[in-house]
């Protein structure tokens, strides 16, 4: 109960300015204080948006698509390769400091390499996404499975645990705390570059769909692709924290936050 | 368990201990030649100032230290830098804070060698016996300190190892809790004797809970004297009156401070 309280008064605050900007937004567009074909007003962009929906819902699904595949591909592979990193040793000393190197690499450099070698398909897309998740996820978790309560790793280990239980039962639900916070960044991640992934090679997708029409020059329905976007980054940052209240009960409330 | 007379063979043995942390110049040395045993079925405290190396002290014995010199025998059998031959209460109660009450207790019972069902039977019946059962599926932070170092306690107790290692089990809570959960440690352990060995450094605890008390120096840590306390079991607070009492207290502050002061 209490609970519920909390967030709305967290919610209602920006949503109170959200609403006001966009109120004020419409009302410069009433009184022209701007060229509509340069910024058109918040209605003219949900009217131009019904009006497109069939091919706009088309769009949405192929990036909603792509954006779950990289994304719950990335957190696998991202999970995986940090238990791989903690678990085998001298792994992580080996291999951490590379990664870090690879995330200097602009992903907007490595998408035609990809497309080159693997066409226009899905594939080359899911990877892309794929390769700018997992790497928040994987730091956050290696991050949590060494950074283990000392106390705690001293007891189990004094009454004999051994080296995969102690994996299983302190460090990994340990680190899960910590994976979600990995979780969330990724999530925002993967519809960001999901739509730089349609930009660049095909004509699905929201992203493509913004490209032709900003070349059409409609601004109204590159700002409904955009309008879109937003809420789709909203709903899996939201999935993700709901998914960590259902898993993680064990801390106290007020830590929660 | 046994009365003790049939095994003359000590639980644990500890001999010419020396831990040395750092190297070189900066190496300090925090246990210098500690020698001592604990029988079967006794109840060992070891006091000794703040810093003394007692934590130290117990994970050689429990092995997660190597010792620079000196063996660790328990029951027995070589066991120098060996894990999992004790059952252990931490100075902080140490309840993974993911696993229930009784997931806590049935973790350690099973990485201690007991079988998940044994594990699960014993458990939901101690902690009704102690009167925690409705804690059972709860997770520790709800628990107040003293339900938490009960926990940790029968967490220890329940375990099959024949020695336990009690490192400074209360001394994070407040005097009157600390009082109550002495009584409470010693009936339930009157009842189920094992081997103990306890840290502490507070000399009444020990007194009221030891039949030997061993007295230890600090920087580096090594034997002063050793006390066998003769108060009959099951002890009653009638102890405190006892004129023996007041003589052990004082005659164990005096060792201490003078080896403070030197
Ligand atoms: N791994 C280590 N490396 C270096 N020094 C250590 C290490 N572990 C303990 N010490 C030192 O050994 C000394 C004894 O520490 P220890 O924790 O064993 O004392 P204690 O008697 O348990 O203290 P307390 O009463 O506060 O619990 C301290 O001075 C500590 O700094
Ligand atoms: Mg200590």
């Amino acid at each position: 109960m209490g609970n519920k309280k909390n967030v709305w008064s967290k919610i209602w605050p920006p949503a109170t300015l959200m609403i006001v900007l966009l109120a004020g937004w419409q009302i410069a567009a009433y009184l022209e204080l701007f060229e509509q074909w340069l910024l058109p007003s918040p209605f003219s962009i949900v009217e131009e948006a019904i009006q497109v929906w069939p091919r706009l819902l088309d769009h949405t699904k192929a990036t909603v698509q792509l954006t779950l595949i990289g994304f719950v591909g990335g957190s696998a592979v991202g999970f995986v390769l940090a238990a791989l990193l903690h678990l085998i040793p001298g792994a992580r000393t080996a291999v951490y400091p590379l990664l870090v190197l690879t995330q200097n690499v602009p992903v907007i450099a490595i998408a035609p390499i990809l497309t080159m070698l693997l066409g226009w398909g899905l594939l080359p897309k899911a990877l892309l996404v794929i390769m700018v998740c997992f790497f928040p996820i994987t730091v956050a978790m290696l991050n949590g499975l060494t950074n283990t309560d000392a106390q705690l790793r001293n007891y189990l280990q004094m009454i004999g645990i051994r080296r995969f239980r102690l994996f299983w039962h302190l460090e990994l639900p340990h680190a899960i705390v910590h994976l979600f916070s990995g979780l969330k960044i990724a999530a925002s991640y993967s519809v960001l570059s999901a739509v730089v992934a349609e930009w660049l090679g095909t004509n699905k997708g929201l992203g493509a769909f913004m490209l032709i029409s900003s070349k059409g020059f409609l601004p109204d329905r590159v700002f409904a692709a955009v309008f879109i976007i937003v809420a789709l980054s909203l709903s899996l940052f939201g999935l993700v924290t709901l998914a960590e209240r259902l898993v993680i009960r064990w801390r106290p409330e007020k830590e929660v936050k | 368990m046994s009365s003790g007379i049939e095994n003359e063979r000590p639980t644990l043995q500890v001999q010419r201990i020396r831990q040395k942390f750092g190297k070189g110049k900066a190496a300090k040395e925090v246990l210098a030649g500690l020698t001592f045993s604990v029988a079967d079925g006794e109840f060992v405290s070891i006091i000794g100032p703040s810093g003394s190396g007692k934590t130290t002290l117990f994970q050689v014995i429990g092995g997660l230290e190597r010792p620079s010199e000196g063996e660790v025998w328990i029951g027995g059998k070589e066991t120098t830098g060996q894990r999992g031959h004790i059952s252990y209460m931490p100075q902080q109660s140490s309840l993974l804070p993911w696993e229930t009450v009784a997931g806590n207790i049935e973790l350690s019972l099973s990485i201690s060698g007991i079988d998940r069902k044994e594990a699960k039977s014993s458990t939901q019946e101690w902690l009704e016996r102690i009167g925690l059962q409705e804690y059972a599926d709860a997770y520790p932070h709800v628990l107040s300190g003293g339900m938490q170092q009960r926990v940790s306690f029968l967490r220890a107790l329940l375990a099959p190892q024949q020695l336990m290692l009690l490192d400074e089990p209360f001394g994070a809570l407040d005097a009157l809790t600390r009082l109550h959960m002495q009584q409470w440690l010693m009936s339930i352990w009157e009842q189920n004797r094992r081997s103990v060995l306890l840290v502490t450094h507070s000399i009444e605890e020990a007194l009221i809970l030891s039949d030997r008390i061993i007295v230890m120096s600090a920087s580096p840590a090594v034997v002063l004297d050793e006390f066998i306390i003769p108060f009959e079991r099951p002890r009653r607070e009638e102890i405190w009156n006892d004129p023996r009492f007041n003589e052990l207290k004082q005659h164990i502050y005096r060792l201490l401070q003078n080896s403070a002061e030197e």
